[in-house]
């Protein structure tokens, strides 16, 4: 009898183990949402469009502090590469095929990744933070000293973006095509990213977060890895620079701004990272924070999320989906047989 | 019963309301908020104070302004923020830009939403270029820059010239334009001093000491309005340059209405070049200044950036009462091309081809008087014309 009560529970935790990658039933949620969203609110695209983007970019940056434990505060040094691809190619004639020219964002993001991985992914902690920070703010002055070809602080404007698959036309004031494009390539980014955080690569890079010392006494090859991740991350961050040069036919320096870098750190943080829906929910949550308080009260909006940011900061260390999480362990608990 | 009546009663009056007047929606996208939030102020003191001194003349229409944060100069808050004016509250005319890349941003969207959009601050001089339907009441960078290289050879006899200036777009125009005028006119810029970038206050030392072994007869120097001003009169005080003969020249931005007083004695001496400054002496700007203390305060000093409110809503006012409320893009345009108006910086007027104001530059000193500093008027010129756009250099041919 005693052996017969154990026995199902074991199983269980082995189940759960093995069905982890396994779709959950309201993972559909927020992509039905964000269809919703498109019909429901017409006249907030543009809105719409800079939020998803801004979750593509804390989707990438959550692959590398919330999975590798990699702490960094220059993940905007891979978005402004993209977008620079994207805008200095466009906008000197040289390609401006919107698909073609993401691709070629996410190319040259992730050799930028490459090569400042190979150099900063040798040290941790702070000096890490500084080291990315320093690589970002570089990359900054670059752009602003080569003002000839990057259009400098003013940036680079009226990209000419042709119709996406020679269809379908970026309308500035509607911008309907911009939404649905970043939506599906965001799609495509997150399924690539949740494979690759439940395969065994994903699961080293958790236990390179974990204990390092003891992954390398198992033999895993922590450097590559940790390099590999932050190559793979920085070809998306550029991939959501790159729309959103295409999206805005824009680029300034703001790309490869510090705002930039730490606007999204917050976001993740907010909603809780480690967690592939954490950027989702964080961005969500400050961008429509900021966004409806600063149109109710252009002058004072900050004090509002602010606030809110203190709040979180205090009593929710791990973000918004981790009130959701303890909520959940409690009510199970409750219901679990003694 | 009584919340009924309150209800009926107030519809009642609300559709009292519409009928009568006329409403007139403007959009307007300011930095209320970041490092642009003071001056943002100033431009929304502006607008807000010539509807308030010209009320009796706006009726029957009633102006209602629609206030956006920009937020910051990356382009992208700022063009969310026309998108919804245009497609949400459907807005007859737009206004703002502080910063040079919002307006830059938003151009395309301005071009595609078809309404007025008129510019109350950003200065880069292509801008007027990018969308048929900006009109801007502020100024370019070009306006000062090339007016003061002609007249540092003119009013000032200097021969040769040191260019400081802080390292981004506004400074890379004030140097080019200042710098065409002064060698067409007969002197030699013999060095150029990049000084860091516009977002914080550099210790200008090593700058200045560069500037001043080079002995020029006239250091020209433009740095971002606001904080930067008080360090570089300090600056030029500290190595000793006034004593050594060079004299502190450059825009009006490093005089700035408002921070002027806060550099002391220090400031005595300073010849700048612009647009606008609270002390010149025209009826509009006494009635200007005078309407500015009584609703801001005696301490609050209207500068540049509140005048650029301040005409934009003249201009907002005079479409609204030619047209008689009904704002048709178009015909909108046809009323500022060529309008001549009377300023509190003297008289202006949109140059018709290019849909950029021209307006008179004041040479002035800062002097002391009585206790206070003042800019004391040594030179006119009359009738300015953005060099950059007559001249076509670079981005400002197309």
């Amino acid at each position: 009898m005693i052996v017969a009560a154990i026995k199902p529970t074991e199983h269980l935790a082995a189940l759960a183990f093995a069905g982890r990658h396994r779709p959950r039933v309201w993972e559909p949620a927020p992509w039905i949402f964000a269809i919703a969203f498109y019909f429901a609110f017409p006249n907030y695209l543009g809105f719409g469009t800079e939020l998803l983007v801004t979750i593509l970019f804390a989707l990438s940056l959550d692959l590398v502090l919330g999975y590798a434990g990699i702490i960094t505060l220059g993940h905007a040094a891979f978005f402004g590469a993209g977008a620079y691809t994207v805008g200095m190619l466009a906008y000197h004639g040289i390609w401006n095929e919107p698909i073609s020219s993401l691709m070629l964002a996410a190319i040259v993001a992730a050799l930028v990744g490459l090569g400042s991985g190979l150099v900063l992914l040798r040290t941790q902690g702070l000096t890490l933070l500084m080291l990315t920070l320093c690589t970002m703010a570089l990359l900054e002055e670059a752009a602003n000293l080569g003002h000839e070809y990057t259009g400098g602080f003013d940036g680079l404007a009226s990209l000419p973006i042709p119709p996406l698959l020679g269809l379908f036309e970026f309308n500035p004031l509607y911008p309907r095509t911009q939404y649905l494009y970043v939506l599906i390539v965001l799609f495509i980014a997150f399924l690539f990213v949740r494979t690759l955080i439940y395969s065994p690569f994903g699961q080293s890079l958790a236990g390179i977060r974990e204990n390092t010392l003891r992954m390398h006494a198992v033999g895993s090859p922590v450097r590559a890895r940790l390099i590999t991740c932050y190559t793979i991350s920085a070809a998306i961050a550029g991939i959501a620079g790159g729309l959103w040069a295409q999206a805005n036919a824009y680029v300034n320096l703001t790309t490869l701004s510090l705002d930039r870098a730490a606007m999204v750190l917050i976001a993740l943080i907010l909603g809780g990272y480690g967690r592939i829906y954490g950027g989702f929910v964080g961005a969500v949550a400050y961008m429509a924070l900021a966004h409806f308080l600063a149109k109710l009260y252009p002058t004072g909006w900050q004090l509002g999320l602010g606030l809110l940011l203190v709040v979180i900061a205090l009593f929710a260390r791990n973000g918004i989906l981790g009130i959701g999480e303890a909520l959940l362990r409690r009510i199970r608990a409750k219901h679990m047989p003694q | 019963m009584i919340k009924r009546i309150i209800v009926a009663t107030a519809s009642l009056v609300f559709a009292v309301g519409c009928a009568q007047a006329q409403e007139v929606k403007v959009g307007v996208v300011l930095p209320y908020t970041g490092v642009g939030a003071e001056l943002a102020q100033q431009q929304d003191r502006g607008m807000e104070l010539y509807l308030k001194m010209h009320a009796d003349a706006i009726k029957p229409y009633k102006i209602t302004l629609i206030k956006r944060d920009a937020k910051n100069p990356g382009g992208a808050d700022a063009k969310i923020a026309v998108q919804e004016l245009l497609t949400q509250d459907k807005v007859d005319i737009l206004a703002g830009w502080n910063y040079s890349p919002n307006a830059i941003a938003s151009a395309p969207i301005v071009t595609a939403g078809k309404k007025l959009a008129v510019i109350s601050n950003a200065g880069s001089g292509h801008i007027t270029n990018l969308s048929p339907y900006f009109v801007r009441f502020s100024f370019s960078m070009w306006h000062a820059g090339y007016a003061m290289g002609e007249a540092t050879v003119k009013n000032l006899n200097a021969k040769t010239a040191v260019v400081g200036y802080t390292d981004f777009p506004p400074g890379k125009d004030m140097l080019a334009s200042f710098k065409r005028a002064f060698e067409a006119s007969g002197g030699k810029v013999i060095d150029e001093i990049p000084m860091g970038g516009a977002g914080a206050v550099p210790d200008f030392t090593p700058f200045f000491q560069r500037a001043k072994d080079k002995k020029p007869d006239v250091f020209f120097v433009f740095v971002p309005a606001g904080d930067h001003s008080s360090a570089v009169v300090k600056t030029y005080n500290a190595l000793g340059m006034r004593e050594a003969g060079i004299k502190l020249i450059g825009p009006g931005d490093i005089t700035q209405d408002n921070k002027l007083q806060a550099m002391g004695s220090a400031a005595v001496g300073l010849i700048t070049m612009h647009h606008y400054n609270v002390d010149l002496d025209n009826l509009e700007n006494k009635q200007f200044v005078a309407a500015w203390k009584k609703a801001y305060g005696a301490d609050s000093t209207p500068d540049f950036m509140a005048v650029g409110g301040y005409d934009s809503m003249a201009a907002i006012v005079h479409v609204v009462r030619t047209l008689k409320g009904k704002i048709d893009t178009d015909k909108a345009l046809e009323t500022l091309k060529g309008w001549k108006y009377n300023s509190p910086r003297g008289p202006i007027m949109i140059d018709p081809q290019t849909r950029d104001i021209v307006m008179n530059e004041y040479l002035s000193e800062v002097v002391m008087q009585g206790g206070k500093l003042v800019q004391k008027p040594i030179g006119k010129i009359d009738a300015v014309k953005d060099a950059c756009k007559t001249l076509k250099v670079g981005p400002c041919a197309n």
